[in-house]
């Protein structure tokens, strides 16, 4: 098992120096000069010759990405170029905004999702099978900005019920304020409910056909002995994998949900930095986006591991 | 000659055979109407529109925002524009680059699935290490990144779509060539002499089609809905274009007091993706009950 850890975080580490080529080759490949978009139109050629010498841009590019990740490695993230700010300062408090969205929405949705969809795959093609399956259906079809705003016509404008916007004042806690985080949870859950719930359904359909559970059910278990024991076990195991995937999923999906609602978390500040140009906000966020993806899939595959001797042994 | 119109027909007989087949599945035989009607949209949309699509009246005051009526069937948004001659005209470019963008991620995809199970050993090592860098990243995230440096613009979208659907088709279609290849029509095959370009199209490629079809109905439902989450968020296809997602993103400000301009939009994303859905169901059944006639003879 430790070694099986050890090779796992391992390939996670090039994972992500893979991943941090990717962003910094997309992101130097940029057409439009940085300094130049900096200092503006009215720039001189000499000061934005200057700016380009401050930033480090005339060096060439694979010392420009040693001398960068390096830093990053080190805890400095560097200043961005739009709002004048240390990077750490601006990240720290969105991340903890989208965090309380993720958590919320799977500590909810993925629970609900299992215990459906195992019932829906104990007893399939029965009418309420049929009705659940075709809500997941419709679930995973909606894009998550439909659902957002549907629900947000529904309950702020024709119910009044919700605040519409998710707007964070400076220095207000979204925990105090609850019902700003509904609306994002709401939108965040209908998705991930219909994958995971797709899946375990099948899953457990598959799991409820082989002969150990029939003979489990032949020797007179009590079905729910036969759910608990037999059933859900080897039925989780896929399911963890795509749990981990919707993990990542759920990273874009917070982009689009943050933007309908104007919640100011990690996807909202992707998008401003890419409206702004401003390069090194960007950099990090999208490192911080894909490194929290490869980590929940390393996660996924430990428990996976934990679970299934066959992985680890072999 | 004579084998290029045999091939034909078996094509034709194979297409033919699989869509009675989707069709004796309940969801294909929802879903085809549905997807069928979207693609006389995309077809056809442009010329039966009553009205332009991105035209505005001369006096945009007294055409804005009104609600459906029996001169606009949907509406009009807040530059007077008819909201259903719009949606008629969106299907066209949502679903051409959508099939653009799974053509070429099918192509991509198979090409570096086939030959890096083929191939095997260091290179497939490799290249299957790139695969799973490039889907450590969060599809959108990739897709946002990639756009944001090329620029929008239909055919970056499509690429850009294409691109970032390549490695999980990569990976489909490697799994499928390593259990082929180690099949014995494939060993004779190499037994007998034949090249490796014979083996890849002519053993392999057609053994791995049934999995390739499935797969490229899968990539065409995510395609859309990227397209539309792109458009959505401002970075796929232009104003004054009547792309759905962009539409949809545009009516948000008029939410309150022309719902409509936002709902018909949604409308018409949710049913083309739920008959989508439909229809991948549909073929996954399909398939299955092939696959099942074979097994039993």
């Amino acid at each position: 098992m430790v070694r099986f850890i050890v090779r796992r975080i391992g390939l996670i580490c090039i994972t992500l120096l893979v991943v941090s080529v990717v962003i910094f080759v997309i992101t130097e490949l940029l057409p439009g000069d940085v300094a130049a978009m900096i200092l503006g139109k009215e720039a001189t050629p000499q000061s934005v010759e200057r700016l380009r010498e401050e930033l480090g841009l005339n060096r060439p590019a694979y010392e420009r990405y040693l001398s960068w990740i390096g830093d990053v490695l080190q805890g400095n993230l560097g200043n961005s170029y739009a709002m004048k700010l240390p990077i750490t300062d601006i990240v720290g408090r969105r991340l903890r905004y989208s965090a309380i969205l993720a958590v919320f929405a799977f500590l909810i949705g993925v629970p609900l999702a299992v215990a459906t969809g195992v019932w829906a795959g104990v007893y399939p093609n029965t009418k309420l099978d049929r009705l659940v399956s075709m809500t997941a259906l419709v679930g995973i079809s909606v894009p998550e900005f439909v659902t957002g705003l549907l629900l947000m016509l529904l309950f702020a404008s024709t119910f009044h019920l919700l605040p519409s916007s998710s707007i964070i004042l400076p220095g207000v806690n979204p925990l105090t304020s609850p019902q700003i985080l509904i609306m994002p949870t709401l939108t965040i859950i209908a998705v991930l409910f219909a994958y995971i719930m797709r899946m375990t359904r099948a899953n457990v359909i598959e799991v409820v056909r082989t002969d150990y559970v029939r003979t489990a059910i032949l020797k007179g278990l009590p079905m729910r002995q036969v759910i608990v024991k037999h059933v859900l076990p080897n039925a989780m195991l896929p399911t963890i994998t795509v749990i981990a995937s919707n993990f990542g999923w759920m990273l874009g999906g917070l982009i689009i949900v943050e933007n309908v609602f104007a919640y100011p978390g990690i996807g909202q500040l992707l998008l401003r930095s890419i409206e702004n140009r401003d390069i090194p906000l960007l950099e990090i966020v999208s490192l911080i986006i894909a490194g929290t993806y490869a980590i929940s899939n390393l996660i996924a595959d430990l428990s996976y591991a934990a679970l299934d001797p066959r992985v680890r042994l072999g | 000659m004579m084998v290029i119109l045999s091939r034909l027909t078996s094509i034709r007989q194979s297409i033919i055979n699989t869509l009675s087949m989707i069709l004796r599945t309940w969801s294909g035989r929802i879903a085809l109407p549905i997807v069928l009607l979207h693609l006389i949209l995309a077809i056809f949309g442009p010329w039966l529109a009553p009205y332009s699509p991105t035209e505005m009246p001369a006096s945009i005051e007294e055409f804005q925002n009104l609600p459906p009526s029996p001169q606009f069937w949907l509406g009009t948004d807040q530059y007077g524009r008819d909201v259903l001659s719009r949606v008629m005209c969106g299907a066209t470019s949502l679903i051409t680059t959508a099939a653009a963008s799974t053509a070429l991620g099918i192509v991509l995809g198979t090409s570096v699935g086939m030959s890096s199970g083929y191939k095997g050993g260091r290179v497939d090592e490799i290249i299957m290490r790139i695969m799973d860098g490039l889907m450590s990243f969060p599809t959108l995230l990739l897709a946002l990144l990639v756009l944001f440096t090329l620029g929008p613009s239909r055919i970056n979208i499509a690429a850009t779509i294409g691109f970032v659907s390549m490695p999980a088709i990569a990976r489909v279609v490697r799994s499928t060539t390593l259990s082929l290849k180690t099949m014995e029509f494939v060993q004779s095959a190499r037994l007998r002499g034949e090249s490796t370009t014979y083996i890849i199209f002519n053993e392999l490629l057609p053994n791995v089609m049934p999995v390739l079809g499935v797969e490229a109905s899968v990539r065409f439902s995510y395609a859309i809905l990227s397209i539309a989450s792109l458009g959505f968020l401002g970075l796929g296809v232009q104003p004054p274009s009547p792309d759905w997602g962009l539409m949809i993103s545009q009516s948000r400000r008029f939410l309150v007091i022309a719902p409509w301009v936002a709902l018909a939009p949604m409308g018409a994303i949710v049913s083309l993706i739920v008959g989508v859905n439909l229809l991948v169901d549909g073929i996954k059944q399909a398939s299955g009950m092939a696959r099942e006639k074979v097994e039993h003879g």
